[in-house]
């Protein structure tokens, strides 16, 4: 991991990409926003089709649509930079080096709702960017990008702060998120009200991925059309792909949507793969035969989170893995996540130990459904995902284990 | 969307309730929704969960309580709603659009057979041996979806130590199920917030600061949170053990002093729908449990009464005749949780406190000393009990400086649930015991005392008295029926004027303290009324600022919502619907009674002439009668 002493802001590493990484100058999204009117910008963010990037892939036209027409005499665009799903780290390269992306994009988005205010909500265990990142405002500051009157657009001010997260990877849901930033627990509110008119101190708020502001940086300059050149259909534009595990090329790729799985795994010289865990901890698992599938909302939505297992990994310990993360990670809110897990866990631990009977494997993969529908948040409805679609792709290497216990009945 | 409730709650256990819209007949004002495909028009705003009720379809809900604001936790209300990905919890969803639901639908009933089966899977120990067998939320959700086995298991150890450091309240925190009502009940109800969740997933539990004893944080011990547990993770600290014992020694002579409220709610116990007084009936069943004596908390009210306001009038005298420098507005002392909370939150206004003891303590000095003497009993044999509906009454007895007789003057402080189940073993089935009278030589006590049960009822008793010590009008010629309405009521805060206009004489039993009333002609007595230590805050902050309650002379604070009818030690559960029956209960016996202001109780005169002798807030009775209290803070080492 970088010393924050080494820590050089907007220093890029060789990287190619349609989108994200294309040409792209410090400010130029703001100066082009500034000549446009509101509506303007809101109608390029259609055209383009721009999904949010964290993974629930809202719309973000319609988002900032009704975070604009809120009324309210104070309204936040808050940064979701608390990037903890396991196996993810393109947001951090994004502010490591393409912070004029992120920044920009956080004030088109305070110029187009109507913010004074933006929040940048770091993940607790990237602390050491938080002094790199507000020199990088301050710079932003003197250039006028930040501030009063911001390149002299009279009566457009807006200002940009960092908030450090304490560690929770629950408060990257964007409610456990704004109670946090109130100083709260991080538990997630009830929905509806959602944050667009009731957010961060009760007021109107847009809460938007890294990747999503910086996208928006690029549709300002470049427009919605050029955008959606890219991708599919219902997917458009490209995505940061965060690649780890069996593989000779980790790193973050973009990639247009559409993309099939295979086609990445050759890629990053994935060779002898078995499986990838595509959406981090709360994604799915996908086994060889599915490799053909496409990385689209349509198919297979993800935040870009992507691990590859080689043929020598056993299934059982990675969803282990990932029920541990849950059971440690749930805020403990609401029944079904708090104790579902800790039961989904204790099942692959039977398992493990071949102690367990099919018929209550069953009973859990329905426990897992009815986390799926009755959590208080996404974090509780997505938890049973892996345990249900590896036990589902894995089962013969599973239930066949050689442990010289009972297997199941 | 406005948020209803205060600001030191999160959001997330906070309402976020949208105003109802006046007229809901106007366009958009009301919405027409399909439940279980029956059409059903609700106004704009209306939870599913309220929408369902009106619709008579039954909901389960267990982190839902008519008294708090909205949690979404529990998840056993979750509903499905037609082009929703995910069940709602029904509770915490408002209804702004025509929108169809379904409430048994098969993934809803699986749903909440599931959540119910885990939580009983985290359920520490075994419903027979539980207080709230038979009154348990977590039990009758089993019951009304047929858990037959334990789905996915079911501890075997405990996990927690039982806290009770607290005279008041035990917790067992291997019984909650998380619902956080407790946690609301304390931070959003009451403003105390000594209550919080801690740690994170499965290791939350809901804890003191640094997980501290109960007895160690700034607990009111208004025991609310009891009263709203849905299982048994909270509880009273019971003494039915050691008054069981003292009632089976010869030796010991134990007497029950009983509340105005207990009688009003121990009904409920025995089945019998809200209110109804059961007065004759408990004094009969008081003795055939084996209590020697049944007393009349009322008559110690009247004293208090007598002692109070006779403080009020010297404080005003005080104040604006010899313009000495006293502590007004002066606030009533009767509710021990109201006091604890000053001492935390307000210390520096414990010289507002009237030095008047409640009437549980000033009852149990006398009946150490003067019962005693009058009875040719041993003081140190006599056991005094005290029926209350409160849990913050145990603490009170327990204060060092309760013992004015040279005895701990109360021994023990009961509450209506503990004295019903006490009732219950002695095989006595309540409501079809004949009635009896309390016992002399404290058998009279007025009306004036029995509505101290209810918030506003010191104000109104006091005011009965002087009203007509000040004006030598009868207050039944003042206010119809001697109801004085403008202090009645359920409001949180609640103000009023009383214009002085005329003045009659000084009588007899003031006459060595006040020579007349003439300053006091012309003058307007401000009065406030506050009950639940929220409401008792804003008024603090408001006296603190300098505003209008600044300017008030007396003001009555309950800790409880709804004063002590609505105590922590009534009968499980209470609501805002209960609390009013109980308040008519209260009231309706009030207006059944010969006697209806305190100082025409004959027993208190009596008690004057022959043993407080040198009279109201004289010699004797600041020893037997008067208290003081001590600057507690919210810092405790």
């Amino acid at each position: 991991m970088e010393n924050h002493l080494t820590v050089k802001l907007g220093e890029k590493k060789d990287r190619k990409g349609p989108v994200i990484f294309s040409e792209y100058k410090r400010g130029d999204a703001i100066r082009k926003a500034l000549s446009m009117s509101r509506e303007d910008i809101l109608f390029e963010l259609k055209d383009s089709k721009l999904k949010g990037r964290g993974g629930a892939g809202f719309l973000t036209s319609t988002k900032w649509m009704l975070t604009a027409a809120a009324k309210a005499e104070k309204k936040f665009i808050i940064c979701n930079a608390d990037e903890g799903e396991p196996g993810t780290f393109k947001d951090r390269v994004l502010l490591m080096e393409y912070p004029e992306l992120v920044f920009d994009g956080m004030v088109v988005g305070g110029y187009t709702i109507g913010a004074q205010l933006g929040i940048v909500y770091l993940r607790g265990e990237y602390e050491y960017l938080l002094k790199p990142l507000e020199d990088y405002l301050e710079e932003m500051r003197k250039g006028n990008l930040l501030g009063k009157n911001i390149l002299g657009k009279e009566g457009f001010d807006f200002e940009i702060k960092i908030v450090l997260g304490s560690g929770a990877y629950v408060c990257g849901e964007e409610t456990a998120l704004i109670e946090s930033l109130e100083g709260h627990r991080g538990e997630p509110r009830n929905r509806p009200p959602y944050p667009i008119n009731t957010g961060f101190l009760g007021r109107p708020t847009s809460v938007n991925n890294v990747e999503t502001l910086a996208a928006v940086s690029h549709i300002v300059v470049k427009g919605g059309k050029w955008f959606a050149k890219y991708g599919t259909d219902k997917s458009s534009g490209s995505k940061l792909f965060s690649v780890s595990g069996d593989c000779e090329r980790p790193g973050v790729y973009e990639l247009p949507w559409g993309t099939k799985v295979s086609e990445l795994l050759e890629l990053v010289g994935a060779k002898n793969a078995k499986a990838v865990q595509i959406g981090g901890a709360s994604g799915h698992c996908i086994p060889k035969p599915q490799f053909e599938k496409t990385l689209a909302y349509e198919d297979i939505p993800t935040g870009g989170s992507v691990m590859i297992f080689n043929d020598n990994r056993d299934m059982l310990k990675v969803l282990k893995n990932f029920m541990e993360f849950f059971v440690d990670e749930s805020c403990g809110q609401c029944t079904p996540c708090r104790i579902g897990n800790v039961k989904l866990l204790e099942g692959v631990e039977m398992i493990e130990k071949g102690n367990y009977t099919f018929a209550h494997i069953n009973k859990l993969k329905d426990l897992g459904r009815t986390m799926q529908l009755a959590s208080k948040c996404g974090l509780g409805q997505s938890s049973p995902n892996p345990f249900i679609s590896i036990l589902e792709n894995f089962k013969d290497e599973i239930f066949n284990r050689g442990n010289g216990g009972r297997n199941g009945r | 969307m406005e948020d209803k409730k205060s600001l030191r709650a999160p959001v997330s256990q906070k309402p976020h309730v949208i105003p109802k819209p006046e007229h809901p007949e106007y366009l958009g004002g009301s919405i027409t929704v399909e439940i279980n495909e029956k059409k059903l028009t609700v106004p704009f705003g209306t939870t599913i969960l309220e929408a369902c009720r009106q619709a008579q379809i039954h909901i389960p809900t267990l982190c839902h309580h008519e008294d708090l604001c909205v949690a979404g936790v529990c998840r056993v209300c979750v509903v499905e709603v037609e082009g929703m990905r995910t069940l709602q919890a029904s509770c915490a969803f408002p209804i702004t659009a025509p929108i169809k639901i379904k409430t048994t639908s098969n993934a809803v009933r699986k749903a909440r057979k599931h959540i119910i089966d885990l939580l009983i899977s985290e359920h520490y120990g075994e419903c027979y041996s539980c207080f709230r067998n038979n009154n348990c939320e977590l039990q009758s959700l089993a019951k009304e979806y047929g858990v037959d086995h334990y789905n996915f298991g079911h501890v075997t150890q405990p996990r927690y130590e039982v806290d009770n450091s607290s005279y008041s309240v035990v917790r067992d925190m291997d019984k909650c199920v998380l619902c956080k009502r407790c946690v609301r009940t304390c931070i959003d109800l009451q403003e105390v917030g000594v209550l919080e969740a801690i740690n994170r997933g499965h290791n939350t539990h809901i804890g003191t600061f640094l997980d501290k004893p109960l007895a160690e944080v700034i607990c009111i011990n208004c025991g609310q949170c009891i009263n709203r547990c849905p299982t048994g993770a909270l509880r009273a600290n019971d003494p039915r053990d050691e008054i069981w014992n003292a009632i089976d020694d010869p030796t010991k002579h134990v007497v029950i002093q009983t509340a105005p409220s207990p009688r009003a709610a121990i009904g409920e116990e025995f089945g019998q729908g809200p209110g109804k007084s059961f007065t004759g009936e408990l004094n009969t069943a008081l003795r055939r449990i084996g209590f020697d004596k049944a007393f009349d908390t009322n008559f110690a009210a009247d004293l208090t009464i007598i002692e109070e306001g006779t403080e009020l009038i010297l404080r005003l005298y005080k104040a604006l005749v010899k313009k000495e420098k006293v502590a007004l507005p002066q606030f009533t002392s009767c509710s021990p949780g109201w006091v604890k909370y000053l001492e935390h939150f307000y210390p520096e206004y414990i010289d507002n406190l009237s030095s008047a003891k409640s009437p549980q303590q000033m009852f149990g000095a006398l009946i150490k000393t003067f019962y005693a003497q009058k009875t040719g009993i041993d003081p140190a044999n006599i056991v005094s009990v005290a029926l209350m509906p409160c849990s913050a009454k145990k603490f009170e007895c327990n204060r060092p400086e309760m013992n004015s007789s040279g005895y701990k003057d109360v021994d023990y402080g009961l509450t209506t649930r503990e004295l019903a189940q006490m009732i219950k073993e002695a095989g006595i089935f309540l409501p079809e015991m004949p009635q009896s009278h309390f016992d002399d030589p404290f058998g009279e006590a007025s009306g004036a005392g029995l509505i101290f049960g209810a918030t506003g009822g010191v104000m109104e008793a006091a005011l009965r008295s002087v009203i007509e010590f000040v004006t030598g009008k009868r207050v039944e010629d003042v206010y119809a029926n001697a109801d004085i309405t403008p202090v009645r009521g359920f409001e949180g805060i609640r103000y009023a004027e009383i214009p002085i206009a005329e003045v009659g004489s000084v009588p007899k039993l003031l006459q060595h303290l006040i020579p007349d009333w003439n300053w006091l002609k012309g003058a307007t007595l401000k009065i406030a009324v506050a009950h639940g230590t929220a409401n008792a805050k804003k008024v603090m902050e408001d006296i603190k600022a300098g505003g209008k309650f600044s300017e008030c002379h007396f003001i009555e604070f309950m800790a409880c919502p709804g004063g002590c009818l609505g105590g922590g030690g009534q009968p499980i559960p209470t609501n805002e619907q209960i609390r009013k029956k109980r308040a008519e209960a209260i009231y309706n016996e009030d207006k059944s009674l010969p006697v209806r202001k305190s100082h025409e109780n004959r027993h208190v005169s009596e008690l004057y002439e022959m043993f407080l002798t040198d009279g109201p807030c004289g010699h004797n009775s600041h020893k037997l009668l008067h208290t003081h209290y001590v600057k507690r803070g919210k810092y405790i080492a």
